[in-house]
């Protein structure tokens, strides 16, 4: 049962006082008891697999195919999306309902809340993102068997992609939370979150010049790409970009600072 | 016991709650009265640190909420707008606090079942009614055992059977020597729960005193009266120098008379008296004593 994942003693007698522990088995329960979590769950086997299903059915029968780790795991790029959703709403939503009143009294302490839920956030989205990548690989695998093109782990990278894509996805999710702690509105944090993803990085190609391609590698959704693809390029369209592990490195940073910030407002802040 | 010392809060410019002082003393019920936009919710978020004062201090058996080391075994609060997500069961919500201040499964049961939720316990928070929303936030306030338990407008939207039993729970609270604070906007609902009032307008003191010592000080006294015939007994009243106000045809407030002249008048008349009530003055008792702040007033 999953609704007993955390809980080992019920009494907590012993305990001094009421901290990160008793914070974590609250968020969890709160996270599983919400529909929102079986959906998002599904959606986001839905366009792994689906995507996943279409991009490597396209590839068969064709002889040359460059990177198809990366054809195979497409529906990542989407995933994020959904990860990084789940995460904004699972605080934001605490604000919009009034939620967030009964949960800070019973822990005053809210940069614990914040951590509390960055954690179950995270570890949520680490175990479902390395789920979901191996089992797509091997769906792919299945797809491709016996064709031109097949994959295996075995071929330069692509342990490397399946491990940090299930990261990105936890770190993205992490990302969503920070967002929904700084502006706590679930529309405003959605845009923003939206508008970091995506929109920034058309409006980048958009405007081309030096700062551009100065600043274009730091944007997360270049940053993934280079994570979902086992032969890196190292550029895109002329701008230089980061190694997967430094991508991936510089990504938990603007978690770890979008936490802080978040955390430091939520202390700040009445309710 | 709670003790609130020269607590002030602004929104922009206007002080909700402004240089507010007093105590909530354990094994009586203190009602917290007020106009609506009065400062008591402001206030009460305070009390359990949802508000950050701009100056002043609340503390709680002597400590301030955030340095409690179990926030839900020492107060326990029902607050005003409902505080729970709609999606989650009345269950899962009990049980996601009650893991967060360290209080055990098996009293996440006796909870719903002493606010008579056990039947609905399963289903999504969402689809309750007002009244059993309340209940929810009243289990949920109660969850941790605590000494001190702070309810905000709890009959709110609770028909007559759950206003009795919050009511005697209330008393019951009192009664096992814990502090208990309620607020409300209607005097009549103290005066029957409450055995000492603390009375706020515009975020200031106005008042703080036994119940029974403000039900004595109430000036204007108002009759129920009903009469074989009305039409008779209104103008000898009125000689009389009362001030009567029909209600329905068949039914009279009398006020600025006694009940024995009232009762003088009809037998000289051999006009049958029905009713005669004592018409409980509590309400403009406590309109006089907060006439000067209310916040929202109707000019007509």
């Amino acid at each position: 049962m999953t609704q007993d994942l955390l809980i080992r003693d019920e009494v907590t007698e012993s305990k001094s006082r009421a901290g990160l522990q008793c914070a974590l088995r609250g968020e969890w329960t709160k996270f599983w008891s919400l529909r929102s979590a079986g959906w998002s769950v599904f959606a986001l086997a839905f366009v792994t697999y689906g995507l996943c299903y279409l991009s490597t059915s396209a590839l068969r029968g064709h002889t040359e195919v460059t990177d198809p780790i990366m054809r195979v795991l497409v529906g990542f790029n989407f995933g994020q999306f959904v990860m990084g959703v789940l995460g904004v709403l699972f605080l934001s939503s605490e604000y919009s309902t009034g939620q967030i009143r009964s949960t800070m009294a019973s822990m005053p302490r809210r940069g614990i809340v914040l951590g509390a839920k960055a954690i179950v956030i995270g570890g949520f989205g680490l175990v479902l993102g390395e789920v979901l990548s191996f089992s797509t690989y091997f769906l792919g695998r299945f797809i491709l068997s016996g064709q031109a093109s097949q994959i295996s782990l075995s071929q330069p990278g692509v342990l490397r992609v399946l491990i940090e894509s299930g990261i990105d996805l936890a770190i993205v999710g992490v990302i969503g939370l920070g967002i929904a702690a700084i502006v706590r509105s679930s529309a405003a944090s959605l845009s923003i979150f939206t508008s970091i993803m995506l929109v920034l990085t058309v409006v980048f190609f958009a405007l081309p010049g030096v700062i551009v391609n100065v600043l274009s590698r730091y944007l997360p959704a270049n940053i993934s790409s280079t994570v979902f693809a086992s032969t890196t390029p190292s550029q895109l369209q002329g701008t230089p970009l980061f190694s997967p592990f430094i991508g991936l490195l510089l990504l938990a940073l603007y978690a770890i600072v979008l936490l802080g910030v978040g955390g430091w407002l939520m202390a700040k802040r009445d309710t | 016991m709670i003790e609130v010392r020269g607590l002030t809060k602004r929104f922009g410019d206007v002080a909700a709650v402004d240089g507010l002082s007093f105590d909530v003393a354990p094994g009586k019920v203190t009602g917290f009265l007020g106009p609506n936009g009065s400062g008591k919710t402001t206030t009460m978020s305070m009390i359990m640190g949802l508000n950050r004062p701009d100056s002043g201090s609340v503390t709680i058996s002597g400590k301030k909420y955030k340095d409690l080391r179990w926030p839900m075994r020492e107060v326990g609060g029902l607050l005003e707008a409902r505080a729970i997500h709609p999606g989650r069961s009345a269950y899962a919500h009990l049980w996601s606090l009650a893991q967060y201040g360290g209080v055990k499964k098996s009293r996440v049961e006796e909870v719903i079942d002493l606010v008579g939720l056990t039947s609905v316990a399963k289903r999504r928070v969402g689809k309750f009614s007002l009244g059993m929303g309340q209940r929810l936030g009243i289990a949920a306030a109660l969850l941790g055992d605590p000494a001190v338990v702070l309810l905000d407008e709890p009959v709110n939207g609770l028909d007559p059977e759950g206003i009795r039993w919050t009511r005697s729970l209330c008393r019951e609270l009192a009664g096992e020597g814990r502090t208990v604070l309620i607020s409300s906007h209607l005097m009549a609902e103290m005066a029957l729960t409450a055995d000492q009032l603390v009375v706020i307008g515009r975020g200031v003191l106005i008042a703080e005193l036994p119940v029974d010592e403000f039900v004595a000080r109430s000036s204007k006294r108002s009759f129920k009266v009903r009469a074989s015939n009305l039409e008779m007994l209104i103008p000898a009243l009125e000689d009389a120098g009362a001030l009567t106000l029909r209600e329905t045809s068949a039914c009279l407030t009398v006020m600025n008379l006694s009940a024995e002249r009232i009762g003088e008048l009809a037998l000289e008349q051999q006009n049958a008296l029905y009713e005669l009530t004592d018409l409980c003055s509590l309400e403009d008792a406590f309109m006089e004593l907060t006439e000067g702040a209310l916040q929202y007033r109707a000019t007509a």
